[in-house]
């Protein structure tokens, strides 16, 4: 190690390395619901299925000595728990949020439950690309330490938005999303196409889980995640449905999160707690802000009953 | 809920169990489901290699079979009725806040704070203080959510869980910072409340008044929704809210009335907390509770008197969580899995109302 | 940790469980009185977090191999009216006669209002000040004096350093985590007085991902040896190892997580504590209402020195811990000032391992960088 002095640069440099190392459970997750909800789903029980994902892929990692399998596996996993939400709310009379909520509980109950024999052995870690190369400072190198999901979480992004501007599939999803009768009209059968939203969702889900316990912090235990799952969710109605919205927000949701910790660091440290809820602040300011009354639904898919 | 059958309750000259049939309607299923949903984890004990039998003997046990058990169950049921509340209340216009966890946080402060002001205050006057301060705080924190969602359009399922987030940041802060009684050394608290702002337990029970205080709130609630012309604008407030303001209604004050009160139930929640349990505010105030009371609220379907039950079938099955961990050898995240099965049996079986031509006998079917 | 030992323990596991399953398909509504003694621990967090509540776990395991003895636990009891009733559960069903609910949280008010309920039941409470006035007499605190095996880790740190840098991840800023952040730091001025400690605060006993932003914030500044107190200092260990820092454990020993890295560690000795308790209480002796122990007393105890750790550092540390298993080591020494300035002791006065006012402290002492508010 080669510490160099950064005084007060450490902040900043704090906010990017944290954003990259933050933001990604929260980039796949809301990925995942932003494509539930687009297709006039809500599944506010990802929560459930980040922490199950997380369970299984560090489980299966550490069964198969792959922290790529453990991925799959975590993906795996959450799709199915996608695919039984998403089922079930087929099921006239099922309330979707209702529904969410239980599997939270039940995705929850089902990682711990299994989850005890592996909060103590280490499962490997999944690889990071160093993009810090180019600078001196360890500080930098360090922060610029990107793990592979956080790039694919990139492609998946933009990817995503394409599909959603372009693609007939994303025509498909956004016009079952915004009125089932219009769907129906037009031969799509919206049930099986919210049925496969749903658990693609899961499974983006999952992989988020996976992220947890894989890289970063990368380990299991029952108090891995801190309600990131139904925090993401709720950036997607901040996000306002769009895929870059999502990735925007999970980096400010990031790199806000490192502004407690790097603010200590350099000595401004009263009020911790307040520096803390930073993220919580920041999201709540902007939403005020660019909230109206008049076209607060301007953007909803019209078929989400969060936004009816 | 079981609304849409008001306008046809007068038919005359019905008897027997066709008359009551569509009532025992939304008994039946539920209790169905909540069998087949305890039905579906005995399979899940059986693949373990558990008796089912021994796991609900000893479930029955803990929770429900013995007057210690009853006492466990009902001491936990007081801040879940009352955070459902704040669930279900709003929900009744549409509304999905699901940060009445900030309210509960917040409205214990604030009954601690002000406990701590009214210091040597007698009961009569210091108790209804606290518990009006605790309302207040919690009805203006989730009755701001409501006020967002109106003038600003901001969507109010994502602004209370951010404003939970900050509430308990808030906490923390006050309680290690300003309110910090000096000598709370090793668990930063508020200063210890006066004795007699303390309330005390039921007569003869193990089990404080915030029990009966939920149980009542639930059926004011109930009152309010169901026999006032507020709760029947809330409804139609809830189908349409577009509609509603069309048809003139008052949607606005609505949002904000609904919301206010929920919040203040949740503040409520953390007046007993205070004062009831913990005797000052400290970070343990933060134990989920605004969470769980989502789940039973939606369960409930937002009915203020089906809450009461399915709080108790919760702190039922909360209670006997320690018991199975220590005679069954399973871990605590047993009674978890167990809730989660039984709830979503019971969702799911929202599907089955009306599809049982028995609960809908028509005249010329009947023998 | 390998495989093997995974594997030897959940063989372990499985034969308790179905021994347990046994007994009670045997008797499932009975309570478990075959033993002479039932003891029952109640923990605030998973019994394996390689922190505190494995701390206590142990203990608890180490009671369990005693003679006549059964042991009831629970795990991830919140600090609400859940633990009051837990207790009264393992009383009335179990018929537990003493308790070790664990987390601090526990003591005021829940121990307080389930004490005087039960009074032929004694409740042990870990780092609770009780006193004889206002506590129920079949109530009792215990706890060890950890600050010097963090002194001790200083001095492993103070070799370990490059930078002059060392860092703290402290989850709140209370008398037992200033004590342990100030002898850290004490520790390794004793190596070097050029030394500096930086602490950061998470403002939780449990949170994952803030544990490791506030590692890599640390290790952003500069800090090449790191240690905690949190609950579970695994998060903390492995990614400062990660960042190529050193570590010194917490709690528990956790070099299993990072061999190459892990200087010492101070641990709970709780297994010593705890059955030297119960054999009090079996011979039917009474445990003293307010017990505290160093090193000496076999409270705490130092993780094997790791492979890092200089022949140097290895000298001073052994000269040291020699010196505290004398007892009454003077860890406070005047003169010394806080970081603020204020003087804590003018020279020639000193506060000792057991001087009950360092239970209240409430300063970081100089050279260390943070802020008790």
């Amino acid at each position: 190690m080669n510490e160099t002095d950064l005084g007060l640069w450490a902040v900043p440099l704090a906010m990017i390395g944290g954003a990259i190392r933050v933001s990604t459970p929260f980039l796949f997750v809301s990925l995942g619901e932003c494509l539930t909800e687009r297709s006039g789903r809500i599944n506010l029980g990802l929560e459930g299925t980040l922490v199950f994902g997380a369970m299984s892929g560090y489980a299966v990692a550490y069964e198969s000595g792959s922290a790529w399998i453990g991925v799959l596996a975590a993906a795996l996993a959450g799709m199915l728990f996608g695919f039984f939400h998403g089922w079930v709310c087929k099921l006239p009379k099922v309330n979707d949020i209702a529904i969410g909520i239980a599997l939270m509980l039940l995705g929850m109950g089902l990682a711990f439950f299994f989850g005890k024999p592996f909060v103590q052995p280490q499962a490997p870690d999944l690889p990071a690309i160093s993009f810090g190369w180019w600078s001196d400072i360890s500080q930098v190198q360090a922060a610029l330490q990107v793990n592979v999901l956080f790039l694919i979480g990139i492609v998946l992004t933009v990817a995503m938005g394409w599909m959603f501007r372009t693609t007939r599939i994303g025509l498909i999803v956004r016009v079952v999303g915004d009125s089932t009768d219009a769907a129906r009209s037009m031969g799509l059968n919206p049930n099986v196409v919210r049925l496969l939203a749903t658990g693609a969702g899961g499974a983006l889900a999952g992989v988020g889980g996976a992220y947890l316990s894989l890289y970063y912090p990368g380990s299991w235990n029952e108090g891995l995640s801190s309600g990131q799952g139904l925090m993401a969710v709720a950036l997607v109605i901040f996000a306002r449905w769009s895929p870059v919205n999502c990735f925007w927000a999970a980096l400010l949701f990031g790199g806000a999160g490192a502004l407690g910790p790097a603010l200590q660091s350099v000595g401004i440290s009263s009020g911790y707690y307040l520096f803390y809820a930073a993220p919580y602040v920041l999201t709540l300011g902007l939403l005020i802000a660019t909230s109206s009354p008049n076209r607060a639904l301007e953007s909803a898919p019209g078929e989400l009953s969060i936004t009816k | 809920m079981s609304t849409g059958t008001s306008t046809e309750l007068r038919a005359p000259e019905r008897r027997g169990f066709a008359d009551i049939a569509p009532r025992l309607e939304p008994l039946i299923i539920p209790i169905g489901a909540l069998l087949g949903g305890l039905l579906a984890f005995s399979v899940f004990l059986v693949l373990l290699g558990k008796s089912p039998v021994d796991f609900f003997g000893l479930v029955y046990k803990a929770g429900f079979g013995t007057a210690f058990s009853w006492q466990n169950t009902l001491s936990r049921v007081a801040p879940l009725l009352l955070t459902a509340l704040c669930v279900a209340l709003p929900a009744r216009l549409g509304l999905v806040v699901i940060g009445g966890e900030g309210a509960v946080v917040l409205g214990g402060l604030a009954a601690a704070v002000v406990g701590t002001a009214l210091s040597g205050a007698p009961t009569a006057i210091g108790i209804p203080l606290m518990m009006l301060a605790a309302m207040l705080i919690g009805g203006l924190w989730i009755g701001a959510v409501g006020a967002l969602r109106i003038r600003r359009g901001v969507n109010e399922t994502i602004s209370s869980l951010l404003m939970a987030y900050i509430a308990i940041a808030l906490l923390n802060h006050l309680v290690e910072g300003p309110f910090r009684d000096p000598a709370s050394l090793n668990k930063p608290s508020t200063a210890p409340l006066d004795p007699a702002l303390r309330v005390g337990d039921l007569p003869g029970m193990d089990v404080h008044w915030g029990f009966v205080a939920g149980i009542v709130a639930c059926i004011v609630a109930w009152v309010l929704i169901e026999r006032t012309t507020w709760g029947f604008a809330a409804r139609i407030a809830g189908g349409n809210i577009r509609a509603a303001q069309v048809q003139g209604l008052p949607v606005g004050r609505l949002i904000i009335c609904f919301t206010a009160a929920g919040g203040a139930c949740a503040g409520l929640a953390g007046f007993f907390e205070v004062s009831a349990i913990h005797g000052s505010a400290n970070g343990s105030l933060v134990s989920g509770y605004g969470y769980t009371g989502i789940l039973i609220a939606f369960l409930a379907r937002h009915n203020p008197l089906a809450i009461i039950p399915v709080a108790i079938l919760l702190s039922g099955f909360e209670a006997s969580s320690g018991l199975i961990q220590r005679r069954m050898d399973l871990p605590d995240a047993t009674i978890l899995v167990l809730e989660g099965i039984v709830f979503v049996a019971i969702l799911v079986s929202e599907t089955l109302y009306g599809r049982f031509r028995i609960f809908t006998p028509r005249a010329e079917e009947q023998p | 940790m390998n495989r093997r030992t995974i594997s030897r323990r959940s063989l372990l596991k499985a034969g308790a469980a179905t021994g347990a399953l046994a007994a009670a398909s045997a008797l499932p509504f009975g309570a478990a009185h075959a033993a002479d003694l039932t003891v029952g621990f109640i923990y605030v967090g998973p019994k394996d977090d390689f922190g505190y509540n494995q701390a206590h776990a142990e203990g608890a395991a180490a009671v369990k191999e005693m003679a006549g003895v059964t042991v009831v636990e629970e795990e991830n009891v919140p600090e609400t009216v859940a633990v009051q009733k837990s207790m009264e559960s393992m009383i009335n069903f179990d018929g537990a006669s003493l308790m070790f609910p664990t987390s601090f949280g526990y003591f005021d008010p829940h121990i307080l209002a389930v004490a005087p309920k039960h009074p032929d039941v004694r409740f042990q409470h870990a780092g609770g000040l009780w006193s004889a006035d206002k506590h129920p007499k079949n109530a009792g605190s215990y706890f060890g004096y950890i600050g010097l095996g963090q002194y001790l880790n200083g001095i492993t740190a103070g070799h370990a350093t490059k930078s002059k840098k060392i860092g703290f991840v402290a989850a709140k800023p209370i008398p037992q985590v200033l004590m342990n952040i100030n002898s850290f730091l004490l520790g390794a001025r004793a190596v070097d007085p050029t030394i500096t400690c930086q602490v950061i605060f998470t403002g939780e006993w449990s949170l994952a991902v803030k544990e490791a932003e506030a590692t890599n914030a640390l290790a952003d500044q500069g800090c090449d040896v790191i240690t905690c107190h949190v609950d579970g200092p695994k998060v903390v260990v492995e990614t400062a190892a990660g960042r190529g820092a050193f570590v010194c454990g917490y709690h528990a020993d956790q070099s299993p997580l990072a061999p190459a890295k892990y200087l010492t560690g101070a641990e709970w000795n709780w297994a010593n504590v705890y059955t030297g308790m119960v054999k009090t209480m079996m011979s039917g002796g009474t445990i003293d209402n307010f017990v505290r122990g160093g090193l000496s007393d076999g409270f705490v105890k130092m993780s094997p020195l790791g492979p890092a750790v200089s022949d140097t550092a290895r000298n001073q540390f052994e000269a040291a811990k020699a010196e505290i298993m004398k007892g009454g080591f003077l860890i406070i020494k005047g003169p010394i000032n806080d970081n603020k300035g204020n003087v804590i002791a003018p020279a020639g006065k000193a506060f000792a391992e057991d001087d009950i006012a360092l239970e209240s402290m409430d300063y970081l002492v100089e050279g260390v960088i943070g802020s008790t508010s």
